[in-house]
């Protein structure tokens, strides 16, 4: 380790880092290529995969049929792998954890130590997971990080944050928006956000244009 | 180990900042990245958890100023070097200049469906749980050099067990060598006001999950 501590390229800007990286990646690749250790193909397959296949649609997709669905909310909270894994939905999730906003409590989840978030429903985490802010705040500040996504909780929410420390994966289920009563389970999909499935969010209200016939 | 990677508490990063519409990469130099180290750990060279200690072993300096990607990139040059795939000549050539190291488990793009999923870290338990959900548990104040995954804001702290999540690899060990080492974990809760002190929000709970070894009784 500690490979980097004398690296003469670590400190240019954020725009000569983009050049650097990537010469630096291209480099990697070819070595690891060239002595048989990767095949570019497979890298091809995982790229598009998270780029075109894996993402928050999927959250979406079980938040939505849990809210239309009591008996799929209570397997849901009760065994979020194998509900999420009998639904089908995307890539199999493992050691995952629904937890649930109600009036009066609000969930949020952070990893402090890294990075993780439940890849398998959510897609990649954002850049703004991953970073130092929210990583250091969310903890001791949770009310105040939701501030700076716009998010004034209603007076007397608790809030409950969870730290992802282990391989344990959370999934926050939203509370289903007012004025949604009878929408399919396709239309409620489409209120259900990425952050609301962070908990620093909440789920879009129904407006004009979403409500159903 | 108490490094910078080891954020929850600190002051000074400022706000958060959500991008609107972030794209999944920012350029195709990322996406290369997350695919080796994936291909790469599919070698069962290394585990998740050393993969994390390499990243946190970063000088502090390099840790807090490269993007997320770069890190992840660092991390896996460091791991390719000390497990003898590749030199730093090699990394300096940008070809490779040096016979493989033999390996199995190449993935291949045949292969890449099921590398996209996670496998389980539950093991079978050695020994019955220690602890019961409800029971009052208190955080060892351990300060190891290695990796581990209890955070230094909940060292030294009551809180209750919420919820027994099942006996699973203990990251502490894999990451120093000594083998899965399975354990079991709980869901840990703590009130704001015991981690952070009086002033702290008494509406706020925070919690962690927590391996037994981890825990002594309060």
């Amino acid at each position: 380790m500690n490979l980097h501590r004398h690296d003469p390229h670590h400190d240019h800007g954020p725009g000569s880092e983009l050049g650097e990286m990537q010469l630096r990646v291209r480099a990697l690749e070819t070595i690891l290529t060239e002595k048989g250790y990767v095949d570019p193909k497979a890298l091809d397959f995982i790229i598009d995969a998270y780029e075109t296949r894996i993402g928050p649609h999927i959250g979406a997709r079980i938040v939505a049929r849990a809210w239309a669905e009591p008996d799929f909310r209570r397997a849901l909270m009760a065994d979020a792998t194998a509900a999420v894994g009998a639904l089908g939905a995307g890539s199999r999730a493992v050691h995952l954890i629904a937890v649930e906003n109600t009036p009066q409590l609000h969930n949020m989840v952070v990893c402090t130590l890294c990075s993780c978030y439940p890849w398998e429903v959510l897609g990649l985490p954002p850049v703004w997971y991953k970073a130092a802010p929210y990583r250091s705040r969310a903890v001791i500040d949770p009310r105040g990080v939701l501030a700076d996504f716009g998010v004034t909780l209603p007076a007397g929410t608790d809030i409950r944050v969870w730290d992802s420390t282990a391989e344990t994966r959370y999934l926050v289920l939203p509370m289903r928006p007012a004025g949604t009563e009878g929408w399919s389970e396709e239309q409620l999909a489409t209120l259900v956000t990425r952050d609301s499935m962070i908990g620093t969010g909440l789920a879009h209200a129904p407006d004009a244009q979403r409500a159903a016939p | 180990m108490n490094g910078v990677h080891d954020m929850g508490g600190m002051h000074g990063f400022g706000k958060v900042e959500p991008e609107p519409d972030e794209p999944v990469f920012h350029a195709p130099w990322e996406g290369r990245v997350v695919a080796m180290n994936r291909a790469m750990g599919h070698l069962g060279l290394w585990t998740i958890d050393i993969g994390r200690f390499f990243r946190e072993s970063l000088p502090p300096h390099v840790y807090l100023g490269s993007s997320y990607y770069k890190k992840w990139e660092l991390g896996l040059e460091d791991l390719c070097v000390r497990y003898g795939l590749i030199g730093g000549d090699e990394l300096a050539a940008g070809h490779a200049l040096h016979p493989a190291r033999p390996v199995t488990c190449v993935l291949t793009a045949a292969d890449a469906p099921e590398a996209l999923s996670r496998g389980s870290f539950e093991r079978p338990a050695p020994a019955p749980a220690k602890f019961k959900a409800g029971d009052r548990v208190r955080t060892r104040n351990i300060n190891p050099p290695g990796h581990t995954r209890l955070p230094r804001y909940a060292r030294g702290h009551a809180g209750v067990v919420e919820c027994i999540r099942g006996c699973h690899v203990f990251p502490d060990a894999v990451a120093a060598g000594k083998g899965e080492d399975p354990h079991w974990l709980y869901t840990v809760v703590f009130e704001a006001r015991e981690l952070w002190g009086e002033a702290a929000d008494p509406a706020v709970k925070v919690s962690i999950d927590a391996w037994e070894p981890y825990l002594e009784v309060a």
